[in-house]
């Protein structure tokens, strides 16, 4: 049969390493194709070469049976294949209708924007997605639910024959994900060849027709979704049958996890408040706990993790590490005191992507020493080469730029950082986003290990099984609020959703 | 296969380092008495030499300015600060105070203006185009209501000495730079300035996550600028023994900047290379006194420095290199 | 009622203002002064030997500074109008542009004298005249002392202005021409030195290098660019005004301290105190005289022998 996209014998090299081999994909019109494999398996590499990011340098592509050579990603959309990514790339000042119609603007006779119909049209495309919000607000007033929408909406206007989506869902709740996949549906019918992909087997398995699993730059094959069972697909993508397991396990480690009453306690936040962020709010996290912060997106996690750290001022109320009270506003002081934060934006808040990863790893501890008590090199490279063994980061070498490490070992490197200094508490800010099945397991026993040495943890997640699963005890979020805490048998997805949906305290 | 290239040609130096010892080849084959080095006076003399000499003032204000930049910051005053620096250098050379002050104060009043610079763009927020622009043009104000519209003249022998002198047969500038250089790439380098500089640089927002003070390092950072530009504010004061505020550094904030990015540091910020900012400040040097040698008119002149910098900034983009690389490769496989 | 009032009061303001303005013309003569900046220490001469003319002519000056700018001059000129001056002194940006607003003022009826520079305009009427040095005349000045200094026979450099620049162009031209009759005199190089002092010493150490012993005499556009090449010779180890000999142009205070020094032998005087001749020539256009439309200030040439005689009574 005919393909919409097919690509023969696609291999490409980077400088040490060949990224991908062989790789025989094909996609057909009006199917959900899921592109499904571990950080590193050569996902991204695989969608630049469709999208004109990169090209080939063996094999061919055809779209609609006529080979393809794309130069840029304007000729790949051009001809047909829109690309939405997971950082999403729109103009955050710019108004919704301006994104959609940007470059494209449809001109009056007279040569003049026809603002009429830009506002128009946004409105008839968003409503196609079923979304009806106010076209002409700046993009960065909505949620990232709808700025993903409103970049689904733009590769539309494109007239799109295939449409990559990669890792849509990763900053979606569940109610925003399930309209997204509503979408997909909408678009499917229409007879797209929509490829997708996701760390979640869940929604795979929910949206796809088929799925296309590389490993290590490898095609390992391609899959009828109704046919495979989840351990297949994750033996296919791990290609280890441990890993799998710790998958399949959901709960090894709940049992330790809580405190006996009088423990020391290492953060302690009360009445802590800012205006627009989070209502007072109080913490506590004793030694070797790990305390959750769950809510849906916006219900005032990420700030308040902000604040704790000294990032963001507090109108109200303090923090206090072992005792000490924190000065606000000052995550060096955060930091003296043992304090850590890995924040939710890997990539503007997190690393610093053209230094090296020794570099990034002593970073935290060197600023707590100050300008002049300077690490000496061997004893950096010493730092660097321990937690990138004890964390096993994958990287060509400690001197190898941050910015080259894949997400998960971006990761752990940022958890290096902090581990590498005087640490007594970190705050994870969705330390899982964005990093495959084997290494999200991976990250969740480090965090565990940890606070089985004494290292008090305050996770947060959107992913509830995995709050429900790492913490002794969650705190829970809503509309900028904490409505309660739930911890033993209580703290578990159904418990933490009936929470919010409620609103009735379980404590 | 993506192209991969030998070490060597990575290096950040490589490529201006290469363009550098062509133009020195090019001159010392087909310019006329170019490459003959004699010894007069008990000091070498020679193109060569005045390369050397004539670079020190670009070498001081790259070196300022390489750290500017690699904050994301950049800083258009040195110029300015050159004139108010030499102004004051000269107004009390002329009335015969003694050397200390004549060197100390005005060096006092370019870091103030660098301190100044640093306050308005660390703890004020302005932009750093803006907020240098501001003195950029009010400097060369001050300097000129120093002088009074006059070049001021003086005599004094020992402050000369910093643009006259010579030890070894070598002049006295070409040590100061290479002890102002020595000092800087220690202090960057002993310490965590140099770390926290491109950490600032590469990203702001995830190096306040970690701990780093933007402020305290932006202030060091514009007023060592400010501090590099009274220095050569002194020299070229006593390279003319005279202050002429009009003219005197005009335009040389473009040089620090050319020399800082044709030495491999990029204008947005991050990794610097103190070394290849004087291999730009040298470059920029050997093609004026090409030009000069050669006896290039003036217009012409404007015109082979363009062609010259837009090479170089070619060969350094890793995009136009992979598609001229790719270009050569097709013509390769079709032939 | 209410426009009788405003043409009431429209009415009184004519007559005051009518009165105001014959009460000032019968006093004083009001003269408008459009300089064009402070950029030098010739041109800082200039305006101060215009305003302390005036002051000592009982005038009453309106000086206004363009710095730089023609649209400066322009609004300037407007604003003289407007007040309704007896006469303007301008010392023009650039050369042309300047038709419309000359045209206002000679429809004002106020005669327009040039300074220093002058225009290109279709209609020479614009204008009463203008009052500058001879450039050419400089340079032929230039020429014929180099011609006598190296008894027909030498090696010349030429430090030029900015390129563009009338002074330079001119100043070239009037030596090279005259220069032209000794054919044994050869230049061996001109080059631009900016009329600054940094660049002339620059320029010339490359001179120096390329021709080192050769050159007999450095002719320099200006004084500032000559006391460069002195510096740059004395650090190539050589007497300037003895080994190389230099002539300059413009005669500043600075120049006759290196003529008396022994450092530079001759330089063109460029004056810039116009302020009395300008107002001598106003005056006569106001009576209504019949003037030539390019008055020379006559330049002199002063030499080292008479450098420590003349030096006291220079004024700028």
């Amino acid at each position: 049969m005919d393909y919409l996209l097919e690509t023969s014998r696609i291999g490409i090299s980077f400088p040490g390493v060949k990224a991908l081999s062989g790789i025989d994909f094909r996609l057909k019109a009006g199917e959900v194709h899921a592109l499904m494999g571990q950080n590193g398996a050569g996902k991204s590499t695989l969608l630049k070469i469709l999208s004109g990011v990169y090209r080939q340098d063996e094999g061919r592509i055809f779209l609609k049976g006529r080979e393809v050579n794309f130069s840029s990603p304007t000729e790949a959309q051009h001809s047909g294949i829109s690309t939405v990514h997971q950082e999403i790339n729109l103009i955050p000042t710019l108004s919704v209708a301006e994104n959609l119609f940007l470059g494209i603007q449809p001109r009056t006779s007279s040569g003049r924007l026809d603002w009429k119909k830009i506002h128009r049209d946004s409105e008839n495309i968003l409503s196609r997605l079923d979304l009806r919000i106010d076209v002409s607000e700046q993009l960065n007033s909505y949620s990232t639910a709808i700025r993903q929408f409103v970049a689904i909406a733009r590769s539309l206007l494109f007239s799109a024959d295939v449409l990559i989506l990669d890792e849509p869902t990763s900053s979606l709740d569940k109610d925003e994900a399930a309209k997204l996949f509503a979408v997909i549906r909408g678009l499917k019918r229409d007879g797209l060849g929509i490829i997708f992909v996701t760390h979640f087997l869940d929604q795979m398995y929910e949206i796809s027709d088929r799925a296309t699993v590389l490993r290590n730059g490898e095609m390992i094959g391609c899959f009828e979704a109704a046919g495979l069972s989840r351990m297949d697909l994750i033996t296919a993508m791990v290609g280890d049958a441990q890993a799998a397991r710790a998958e399949n396990e959901p709960s090894k480690r709940r049992a330790r996890t809580s405190q006996a009453p009088g423990d020391e306690r290492i953060l302690e936040a009360s009445g802590l408040s800012r205006s627009g962020a989070i209502e007072p709010i109080d913490l506590s996290i004793g030694k070797g706990e790990v305390i959750g912060l769950a809510g849906l997106l916006g219900s005032g996690r990420s700030e308040t993790a902000r604040i704790l750290f000294g990032i963001d001022a507090p109108d109200k109320g303090d923090v206090r590490i072992c005792g000490s009270r924190l000065k606000p506003c000052s995550p060096i002081d955060a930091i003296m005191a043992g304090m850590g934060f890995c924040p939710e934006d890997r990539k503007t808040e997190g690393i610093i992507g053209n230094l090296s990863v020794r570099e990034n790893i002593i970073l935290a501890l060197q600023a707590s020493r100050g300008l002049r008590r300077m690490l000496g090199r061997e004893e950096q490279a010493a730092i660097a080469g321990k937690f990138i063994e004890a964390l096993s980061i994958k990287t060509s070498s400690a001197e190898e730029a941050v910015k080259n490490l894949s997400g998960g070992n971006q990761q752990k490197v940022i958890i290096a950082r902090w581990l590498a200094s005087n640490l007594r508490v970190l705050i994870l800010d969705e330390p899982t986003r964005g990093i495959d099945v084997a290494s999200k397991s991976e990250m969740q026993n480090l965090i565990l290990s940890l606070a089985d040495q004494g290292l008090g943890v305050l996770f947060i997640s959107s992913e509830l099984d995995e709050v429900a699963r790492c913490c002794g005890r969650a705190a829970v979020l809503r509309d900028r609020r904490k409505i309660g805490e739930l911890s033993g048998d209580e703290l578990s997805p159904d418990g933490i959703m009936r929470m919010i949906a409620g609103g009735e305290s379980a404590a | 296969m993506r192209q991969k290239l030998p070490d060597v040609l990575r290096s950040p130096y490589f490529w201006s380092l290469l363009f550098l010892a062509a133009l020195l080849i090019f001159n010392i084959l087909f310019t006329e008495r170019f490459g003959v080095i004699e010894v007069r006076d008990g000091h070498f003399y020679g193109n060569i030499m005045d390369i050397l000499r004539r670079s020190v003032p670009t070498v001081l204000l790259g070196t300022g300015m390489t750290l500017v930049i690699a904050t994301g910051g950049i800083d258009l005053s040195v110029g300015a600060v050159i004139a108010v620096s030499g102004a004051i250098g000269a107004l009390l050379a002329r009335d015969g105070y003694p050397l200390p002050v004549i060197i100390a104060l005005p060096l006092a009043a370019a870091l103030i203006s660098g301190v100044w610079n640093g306050f308005l763009v660390a703890k004020i927020g302005i932009q750093p185009f803006v907020a240098t622009l501001i003195l950029m043009v009010s400097g060369r104000g001050i300097a000129q209501l120093l002088c009074g519209g006059q070049i001021i003249k003086f005599s004094d022998p020992s402050f000369e000495y910093i643009s006259a002198g010579f030890i070894l047969g070598f002049p006295f500038s070409m040590y100061l730079a290479a002890a102002v250089l020595a000092a800087v790439q220690t202090v960057t380098r002993k310490t965590a300035l140099g770390l926290f500089i491109e950490s600032i640089g590469v990203n702001p927002a995830a190096s306040r996550c970690v701990g780093i003070n933007a402020t305290s390092i932006k202030l060091i950072v514009y007023a060592f600028s400010g501090l590099c530009a009274g220095i050569a504010g002194l020299l070229l004061t006593t390279e003319i023994r005279g202050a002429d505020a009009n003219n005197v550094g005009l335009n040389l904030e473009m040089d620090a900047i050319l020399a800082t990015v044709i030495g491999g540091t990029a204008m947005t910020g991050g990794k610097f290379y103190l070394a290849g900012s004087v291999i730009g400040a040298l470059i920029i040097q050997t093609l004026t006194t090409t030009i000069l040698a050669r006896g290039v008119t003036r217009p012409a002149t404007l015109v082979v420095k363009a062609i010259v910098v837009i090479s170089i900034s070619l060969i350094q983009s890793s995009v136009f290199r992979s598609q001229l690389s790719g270009l050569l490769a097709g013509r390769g496989g079709r032939a | 009622m209410k426009h009788k009032r405003v043409l009431l009061l429209t009415l009184v303001s004519v007559v005051l203002l009518a009165f105001g303005c014959a009460a000032f013309a019968a006093d004083t003569l009001v003269v408008g002064f459009s300089q064009i900046g402070a950029e030098s220490g010739w041109r800082t001469a200039e305006t101060e030997s215009v305003i302390s003319a005036a002051k000592d002519l009982g005038i009453d000056l309106k000086f206004s500074d363009a710095q730089q700018k023609q649209e400066n001059q322009i609004s300037a000129i407007r604003a003289f109008i407007a007040q309704g001056v007896d006469g303007i002194l301008l010392a023009p940006v650039v050369e042309t542009g300047w038709e419309p607003v000359l045209t206002e003022a000679k429809e004002a009826g106020i005669p327009v004298i040039l300074l220093d520079r002058g225009i290109t305009v279709a209609d020479e009427s614009l204008y009463v005249c203008k009052i500058t040095s001879d450039f050419i005349f400089e340079g032929e000045q230039a020429a014929k002392w180099t011609a006598a200094e190296l008894g027909g026979k030498g090696n010349v450099v030429q430090l030029q202005g900015t390129p563009g620049a009338s002074a330079a162009i001119e100043r070239q031209k009037g030596f090279e021409d005259e220069l032209a009759k000794t054919p044994d005199i050869k230049i061996l190089e001109s080059q631009t030195g900016d009329f600054t002092m940094e660049l002339g010493k620059q320029v010339m150490e490359a001179f120096l290098k390329k021709y080192g012993n050769d050159i007999d005499v450095v002719y320099a556009h200006n004084d500032d660019m000559g006391l460069g090449a002195v510096q740059a010779i004395k650090e190539a180890g050589l007497k300037p005004g003895a080994d190389i000999k230099l002539i300059t142009v413009d005669a500043t205070k600075a120049a006759f301290e290196a003529m008396v020094a022994g450092e530079v032998n001759a330089v063109v005087e460029c004056n810039p105190l116009l302020g009395p001749l300008a107002f001598e020539t106003l005056k006569k256009a106001l009576a209504g005289e019949k003037l030539d439309k390019w008055i020379v200030q006559v330049d002199q040439v002063f030499t080292k022998d008479q450098a420590a005689s003349v030096i006291g009574s220079r004024k700028y």
